[in-house]
């Protein structure tokens, strides 16, 4: 194989494997810009995974499968959003207990879809542009869904700089009793921010069964939630560079895989530990106080809410 | 002194009785026997899980209402694997077979806490007075598809998919490569290590790198059938691992090494009831029916069938042992002498790649 196809393959696995992260790091950074810390990505994710696969598998239809996908994401974080937000529960606590949640449903939902695979997406194939050598399949040549995580990171972008809804959101999410006082319900706010981040860590689940690996097996997320809530953390709460770390995150384990292929002598796990590493930098620094300011941590992340008045 | 009297009389009393309870509770012949599983994945793996859970339920249909079988999955190797084990021997599983390599020392210190209870450990090295281990030798499986390898690889360049680096792993490495430059001497085989026994997302990338770096025939040492599912996308050979795969690669799946625990469960269920289970120390192949292989694709060439299948033929006669020498290692210095075959001991501590394989090993 020629060295220009090694390069193109690679570019395109690593695009496989950002995407999932993407998703569900876009849908969290949201959620946290509400204010509202949901450890719940992964059992959202797994949920969405067999949701997904389930209803591709049996009406054929991708399109169909993917909306499945979000909205049984979404659904399942309605009990994440009832008990934070209405009977005012642990964040930290509920958002573990989703997790497992997921985990058990999806298993047993997926149960009798074990053994079954799945075609997989279409690529889009843009005509003419998709034929430019290297760059053309890279860019023009990928599935709907990797063009939709583009769409995603660019509209959060803009709903939360530029938009007054996301001026709003980002209100509760820094100080909830001020939000509260001007007269925004926080509760709805929070509400529809935790359901929407529902839906892209289903998308992202999707994405796992429908295209990554078009196929179900229990625990098939394989910690891909938790990586997406450590991006939120190591993208400081910006979109682009959430978007982009998952790349960054996604591409060091493909470049990690092809070094070991080439037999060179760099120890893999030093650098599959690499992102965790920075995270956990990150994590360090923003529990000072005053880097948390400038870290654009929402200040009232992780807080319950309770309107006193 | 008086006073100590009266506390051993209590004591023996006390022991007395409890042997007659003993007595009492073995007397209960209606009582079903308890027999708990630990799983390192969950049972929808369709690899390793799902087998021993495969083989849980022959001895359920077995001894029907005599046995009464629990299992745990997805149970983490280390402390949470503790916990699990000595739930299930408090809760009056009197036969426990812990079914991963991590659980080995757990396993073991629940063994010296409850005398009684009798443990399996699969693929470990440490045994007690009521702790045996067992382990099948899936490196016969993998030399023979190494046959099948050698002789369909145009490129030259096998593709191994792994977990970790313990000999388990290394030895199927090596059988491999072993077994392919046999049949061609210019054979080298790519590792890329995973770092996980489960990940379907990171075993399909591992595998298009391999695919991509030029290996057409893809094997894999870790429990998801995504490494399969991309062979097939990808259209180059692939080996199923613990169970056959086939329905995710119809068209690539060469064959498959399963693993077949259900006969030994059945016996070692059978030797407590009976009360004639002692600690032993099993390693069974092809020959007895541990390890086998799948259905051979009908793609294949029939020649390579043949070669395959008289493989096996040799194993089983013990004609042909895969560790025979001369074994040299990748720098080239003999580690097995001509002649020679490895010993046993030398296979369950491996650590060193054999000629032929591509790269240094993760220490």
């Amino acid at each position: 194989m020629e060295a220009s196809d090694v390069l193109i393959s690679a570019a395109l696995t690593i695009i496989t494997a950002a995407t999932p992260l993407a998703f569900a790091a876009l849908g969290e950074l949201v959620v946290e810009k509400a204010g509202v810390l949901n450890l719940g990505v992964e059992g959202m994710m797994i949920v969405g995974a067999v949701m997904a696969f389930a209803t591709g598998v049996t009406t054929g239809s991708a399109v169909l499968a993917i909306l499945v996908g979000a909205i049984s994401g979404a659904l399942i974080s309605v009990v994440f959003g009832f008990l934070v937000l209405v009977m005012m529960s642990n964040q930290v606590a509920t958002g573990l207990a989703l997790t497992i949640f997921g985990l058990g449903l999806s298993a047993l939902v997926g149960h009798s879809f074990v053994g079954m695979t799945f075609a997989g997406l279409p690529n889009l194939n843009i005509p003419i542009v998709s034929e430019i050598p290297v760059v053309g399949p890279i860019i023009f040549g990928q599935d709907g869904m990797v063009y939709l995580s583009i769409i995603m990171a660019v509209a959060i972008s803009w709903f939360l700089t530029r938009s007054r809804a996301g001026l709003i959101l980002r209100a509760v999410g820094e100080s909830h009793d001020a939000a509260h006082a001007i007269g925004y319900s926080v509760i709805r706010i929070r509400f529809v921010a935790i359901l929407f981040g529902g839906a892209m860590a289903g998308l992202g689940g999707a994405y796992l069964s429908l295209v990554y690996t078009p196929l179900w097996v229990e625990n098939m997320t394989a910690g891909r939630g938790w990586i997406s809530l450590a991006l939120v953390v190591f993208a400081a709460w910006r979109p682009w560079r959430a978007f982009f770390g998952a790349y960054l995150f996604g591409g060091i384990t493909i470049v990690q895989l092809h070094i070991q292929g080439f037999g060179l002598a760099i120890p893999s796990q030093l650098l599959s530990m690499l992102p965790y590493l920075v995270t956990i930098v990150v994590l360090v620094f923003i529990s000072r106080g005053s880097v948390r300011q400038r870290l654009s941590a929402p200040g009232s992340l992780g807080e319950s809410f309770y309107a006193a008045s | 002194m008086s006073g100590i009297k009266i506390l051993n009389k209590l004591r023996n009393a006390i022991v007395g009785g409890a042997a007659a309870l003993l007595l009492v509770s073995g007397a209960q012949a209606g009582e079903p026997l308890k027999v708990g599983f630990v799983y390192v994945g969950p049972v929808g793996d369709h690899g390793w899980s799902y087998e021993h859970d495969q083989a849980r339920q022959a001895v359920q249909k077995e001894f029907g209402d005599k046995v009464k079988t629990t299992y745990v999955e997805s149970v983490p190797e280390g402390a949470d694997a503790e916990r699990v084990i000595t739930k299930l021997a408090k809760s009056g599983h009197k036969l426990i077979f812990t079914t991963s390599f991590g659980y080995m020392n757990p396993t073991l210190k629940v063994a010296k806490r409850f005398p009684n209870v009798k443990f399996e450990h699969a693929t470990g090295f440490k045994r007690a007075k009521n702790m045996s281990t067992y382990s099948a030798r899936f490196y016969e499986g993998r030399y023979v598809v190494g046959h099948l390898a050698g002789k369909l690889s145009k490129t030259g360049v096998l593709g191994y998919v792994a977990s970790f680096p313990i000999p388990e792993v290394i030895r199927g490495i090596n059988a491999v490569t072993l077994a392919a430059r046999k049949i061609n001497p210019k054979i080298q085989v790519k590792v890329v290590w995973v770092n996980s026994w489960f990940d379907p997302g990171k075993e399909a990338d591992a595998t298009k790198t391999l695919i991509d770096q030029g290996a057409d025939v893809i094997f894999q040492h870790t429990d998801s059938p995504a490494p399969m599912q991309t062979a097939e996308k990808r259209g180059v050979w692939a080996v199923g691992q613990a169970s056959d795969m086939s329905s995710y690669g119809p068209k690539v799946h060469m064959t498959a090494i399963i693993d077949n625990w259900a006969p030994y469960y059945i016996a070692r269920t059978k030797a407590v009831m009976d009360g004639t289970w002692t600690s032993t120390d099993t390693w069974d192949g092809i020959k007895a029916g541990m390890v086998k292989l799948g259905a051979f694709n009908k793609a294949l060439p029939k020649d390579a069938v043949d070669l395959a299948k008289s493989v096996i033929k040799g194993i089983v006669d013990g004609s042909i042992q895969p560790f025979a020498g001369p074994i040299k290692d990748q720098s080239g210095k003999i580690v097995v002498a001509a002649g020679k075959v490895a010993d046993d001991g030398m296979l369950a501590g491996m650590n060193f790649y054999v000629e032929g394989v591509v790269g240094s090993m993760p220490k």
